[in-house]
């Protein structure tokens, strides 16, 4: 077993509107990832996964706020941290984030290099600019990237030449965690193929050491992550490797979300889409018992009643469910 | 299939001769639609597939005679199309319909729900009706994408979810009864769970009215799940066209081969070493 | 709607700016019912008097006198003469009378005083004066000399069959009146202007006509871009570039030169008021057309306008029910701009002598130019202008107070 590179405990973050109303959008997610893996996190728009993205680096500024839990990076706890501090020690070289329009971050005014040059000098100003120069120069030479990208603007790269520069120079300082928030999904798919290709380059060199992959895209997830985690209205419903998840999910939910895959493969017209009917609910007032039983066609009364505590198996699964893991698939077997 | 319903098909109610689109003139030219060809026909679900920038969105406005062709012909029912002047583009557009990708855009948001249903009906020359009538046209119209018609009237559109709004459009759609509809992206901003709704209901409209359904997507997945043939698109030209099974599982174009190639799989392996 | 209304009241900017904008609109409103006074009324006979409460002399010399005994000459000096004074007249007769700074104490009044009255002559050559600095010493002068009097008063009456005087009455120094024993007087905040008008009352006029002028320049100028900016941005094509044409020719000529130049042509008979609001409102409708035409560019293209298109509407539907909804707060926002730049449109052309030719009403900008005519702002008489600097200054931050608000509302990407 490896390190533990990330470890989450019961997180619980809120967002603050205008009107001052309170939205649970991490309502106790807890997360582990050990050294050389990757988690998928795969949910719908509004289920939380941006904010979860957000929570995680430890760096709450309006209107996002910290409520409870814990935040390990490396077993070192940041939730305690002031701002500056996270600033300083953690974003960057501890824990990278690159957001879905990260392409469009750079200042068309600055020439690449310039924003390597800032990102090391910020948390080591001793370093000489040859150094910096020789040490991007590799990096990007084993990522597949011209040399000649360091000299140009960011206005002269195309979109997916653009977002594989983000990750590059955001991964400079081979951080122990990537969170990738949709990172290719602005893009056409060869160059959405080309970041996957990058970020499973970065896995294998080493150069981050565990990765934390956000997508409402279920076959990208299914070939990037070790393991995938399913987002329902701030909790995290279902956990699994994405074989599991994909071929043999537990929670009614899942099992509505990997029924809408649509892929370009043989026998995907005979398939059957499952459609799940209604709205997810609003997290500025959330159910008190399972938050999806009102959409949930096996929902018994008992669902609405008490909050759903996850139900742990022995090799490493988790769901959420008040039905136990039999239950759940003889009432599918008899579909 | 039955032969009725064969020789049926084979009726080409949308067809097109070299259409054509040029942007600006001069050292500005960009072609969109360079020379396309093609033919749909009647009862039939046609996929036009590309990526952004790909013309397919300057093709669907061609289609529905929103912005005019620059070279080549259409003909609609059998006969060269002809939409000079407000009067004859009306009665156009009680043949061809379209939806649009993004629901919330699609309404206006300072008018009530019940607007655009009622426009429907003016349209298809309901104006006259009493206001019981009207309401049970809307009602059933409503009924038939899921929807109760009690709980959307006097609502405004920013009132709903993405998929109620989406579905109101096909709503729309059932009251107007055109024989062709376009629908560009329908589901592209719909979360998964609601797009098979959405799918379902318009294989629902095309088997009761015998529509026909021009998908405009980049989700060659989804194309393929949905329709009969496909066409692949590429800078303003179709690079491949036929049935979906032939296009998507045997594909011939470069262009065609690669995209299928990119695309994340499940069953198959996604071949990383190939960008 | 609603919704949107009470977010605007949320926005402390707009809050601050309404509040101002809303108390001056009231002032307007309310003060002409209390001070009925006719504004353009000439009550001084002089240019320029001091703020402050004025009481007739006759009544104050009839009134029964109390007797206090204070302030009888000595210390009157040093009391009377603020030290700002003293320096004056220390700086004159070092300069003038050749005095060297040894002799002269500012500390001790009157003996300032003595060499003043030793020394001064208003009708010497004092080079390097200007005029206004020559005034304010004969001013001080003619002070001192009234602290110097220190003799009785005697009022005298005309016999009238002898033409003899003969002593009515005795007003020693010591005498004073109460103010509010004396019937007549007259209170002028704000001082008086050079043809002795109440400041104050013809300020709030002003301020009114101003108001006026800048709403119905800035309606001429909103109607205008409005409908040319929905026509062009709508229609696009060759109407797009007639009026994209114009539009440019009249922002490459500054407006300004246009507004004087047009102002000077009608001549001084046509220009009143509305005439001149209008002529500001036709020249300053271009970056509205401009910024109404790129909006509606970029709605056209949305779904909504399709699917109305799509639903068989008319042209003129779709403008007035698909277009001008969305863009109906930029418009408000841009009418409050021009109703700002409206009004410091009219305080500009009246300062150069082409605002409304009329002595019947007062606009700030002719406040302002004719307190600069009669030199109010080299005299010091500073009544006469800063309180009209002071109201176009607030009248146009609280109106771009309030646009900055509702920007803040209506654009998300400036939320904070």
């Amino acid at each position: 077993m490896g390190k533990t590179m990330l470890e989450v405990d019961h997180l619980k973050t809120k967002y603050v509107t205008r009107f001052g109303e309170n939205v649970f959008a991490v309502d106790g997610v807890s997360i582990k990832i050990e050294e050389g893996k990757s988690l998928g996190i795969a949910g719908e728009s509004g289920c939380g996964k941006s904010t979860l993205a957000l929570s995680l680096m430890g760096y709450y500024f309006a209107p996002l706020h910290y409520q409870s839990g814990t935040i390990k990076v490396d077993g070192v706890n940041i939730t305690g941290m002031k701002p500056d501090e996270i600033r300083k020690k953690v974003l960057g070289n501890e824990i990278a984030y690159i957001p879905q329009a990260a392409m469009n971050a750079l200042n068309p005014t600055q020439k690449i290099f310039s924003f390597i040059e800032d990102v090391i000098k910020a948390h080591d100003p001793g370093v000489t600019k040859k150094d910096i120069y020789d040490l991007a120069r590799e990096r990007f030479e084993i990522l597949g990237l011209p040399e000649s990208v360091l000299k140009k603007h960011a206005v002269e790269l195309s979109g997916g030449m653009r977002q594989r520069t983000v990750i590059a120079i955001s991964t400079i300082l081979s951080p122990k965690v990537l969170i990738a928030d949709e990172p290719s999904s602005a893009l056409d798919v060869t160059s959405q193929k080309m970041v996957i290709k990058m970020l499973k380059n970065l896995m294998e060199k080493g150069f981050i050491k565990s990765m934390i992959f956000i997508t409402h895209e279920l076959p990208l997830l299914y070939n990037v992550t070790d393991e995938i985690m399913v987002m329902y209205a701030g909790q995290i419903v279902e956990q699994g490797t994405a074989r599991e998840m994909v071929f043999d999910p537990l929670h009614p939910y899942s099992k509505g979300l990997m029924g809408s895959i649509l892929v370009p493969e043989k026998g995907a017209r005979e398939a059957k889409l499952t459609a799940i009917p209604g709205t997810p609910p609003n997290l500025k007032n959330p159910p008190k018992g399972c938050r999806f039983a009102d959409r949930c066609s096996y929902a018994k009364p008992a669902c609405m009643l008490h909050q759903i505590a996850e139900s742990h198996l022995e090799n490493g699964r988790m769901f959420r469910c008040y039905l136990e893991e039999k239950e759940l698939r003889e009432v599918y077997r008899d579909e | 299939m039955n032969e009725e319903k064969k020789s049926k098909q084979n009726i080409a109610c949308l067809s097109g001769t070299g259409v054509t689109k040029i942007f600006g003139m001069g050292k500005e030219k960009t072609v969109a639609v360079d020379h396309v060809d093609f033919q749909f026909r009647e009862g039939e679900i046609v996929s036009i597939v590309g990526e952004s920038g790909s013309g397919k969105t300057t093709l669907t406005k061609m289609l529905l005679g929103l912005i005019s062709v620059t070279e080549g012909e259409i003909c609609f029912q059998g006969k060269p199309r002809d939409i000079k002047g407000y009067w004859k583009k009306k009665e156009y557009w009680k043949g061809i319909q379209a939806i649009f990708q993004d629901p919330f855009s699609s309404f206006n948001v300072f008018y009530k729900i019940d607007q655009v249903l009622l426009d429907c009906i003016k349209m298809r020359g309901g104006t006259r009706l009493s206001y019981e009538k009207k309401v049970e046209l809307m009602t059933e119209a409503c009924s038939f994408v899921n929807l109760k018609f009690e709980e959307l009237t006097n609502k405004y559109p920013f009132e709903l979810s993405g998929g109620q709004m989406q579905r109101l459009m096909i709503a729309r759609i059932f009251l107007l009864k055109p024989a062709i509809l376009l629908a560009d992206e329908p589901t592209s901003m719909i979360d998964a769970c609601s797009r098979a709704t959405i799918l379902d209901m318009l294989l629902k409209l095309r088997d009761e009215t015998n529509m026909t359904i021009i998908f405009i997507t980049h989700d060659i997945g989804l194309a393929f799940y949905i329709s009969d043939s496909i066409y692949i698109m590429e800078h303003g030209k179709f690079v491949e066209s036929g049935p979906a099974e032939s296009v998507i599982l045997n594909p011939q174009a470069v262009y065609t081969k690669r995209l299928i190639n990119d695309v994340p799989k499940i069953h198959e392996e996604w071949d990383l070493s190939t960008v | 709607m609603k919704n949107q209304i009470r977010q605007i009241f949320h926005s402390p900017k707009f809050k601050v700016g309404f509040v101002i904008f809303a108390a001056l609109l009231l002032l307007t409103f309310f003060y002409p019912l209390i001070v009925t006074d006719d504004p353009l009324e000439m009550v001084g006979q002089g240019n320029f008097f001091k703020p402050g409460t004025y009481i007739s002399v006759t009544e104050a010399v009839n009134t029964d006198p109390y007797t206090l005994n204070m302030n009888t000459s000595s210390g009157r000096m040093e009391k009377n003469l603020s030290m700002e004074e003293r320096m004056a007249m220390a700086d004159w007769l070092g300069q003038f009378a050749g005095l060297s700074p040894k002799e002269m104490d500012v500390t001790d009044a009157d003996g300032l005083v003595s060499l003043w009255k030793e020394h001064y002559d208003s009708s010497s050559e004092q080079k390097g004066l200007i005029a206004a600095r020559k005034k304010y010493f004969s001013r001080l002068d003619k002070k001192i000399t009234g602290l110097l009097e220190d003799r009785d008063i005697l009022l005298a009456e005309k016999n009238k069959e002898t033409g003899e005087l003969s002593v009515k009455e005795t007003i020693p120094s010591t005498s004073y009146v109460n103010v509010s024993d004396v019937g007549s007087r007259r209170v002028f905040i704000l001082g008086t202007d050079n043809f002795g008008r109440d400041v104050l009352t013809e300020l709030v006029a002003a301020i009114k006509t101003s108001l006026k002028i800048g709403f119905i320049a800035g309606l001429i100028a909103t109607t205008i871009g409005l409908s040319l900016g929905l026509i062009a941005g709508y229609l696009g094509g060759f109407i797009d570039d007639l009026i994209l044409f114009i539009t440019n020719l009249f922002t490459v000529i500054p407006s300004f030169i246009l507004l004087i130049l047009i102002s000077y042509s009608i001549g001084k008979n046509a220009r009143g008021v509305m005439m001149v609001a209008i002529i500001i409102g036709l020249t300053s409708w271009t970056w509205t057309t401009r910024s109404v035409r790129s909006q509606v560019i970029s709605l056209r293209n949305r779904d909504h306008v399709n699917l109305s298109k799509l639903s068989g509407h008319s042209l003129f539907r779709i403008i007035l029910t698909d277009i001008l909804p969305y863009i109906a707060s930029y418009v408000v926002m841009a009418l409050i701009l021009q109703i700002s730049s409206g009004i410091l449109a009219e305080a500009q052309l009246s300062m150069i002598g082409l605002g409304p030719a009329t002595t019947t009403v007062s606009t700030l900008g002719l406040m302002m130019n004719w307190a600069m005519s009669y030199s109010a702002h080299l005299n010091g008489d500073w009544w006469a202008y800063f309180p009209v600097i002071i109201s176009i200054a607030l009248i146009s931050f609280s109106l771009n107070l309030m646009n900055t608000g509702l920007d803040q509302i209506f654009n998300p990407q400036l939320r904070e």
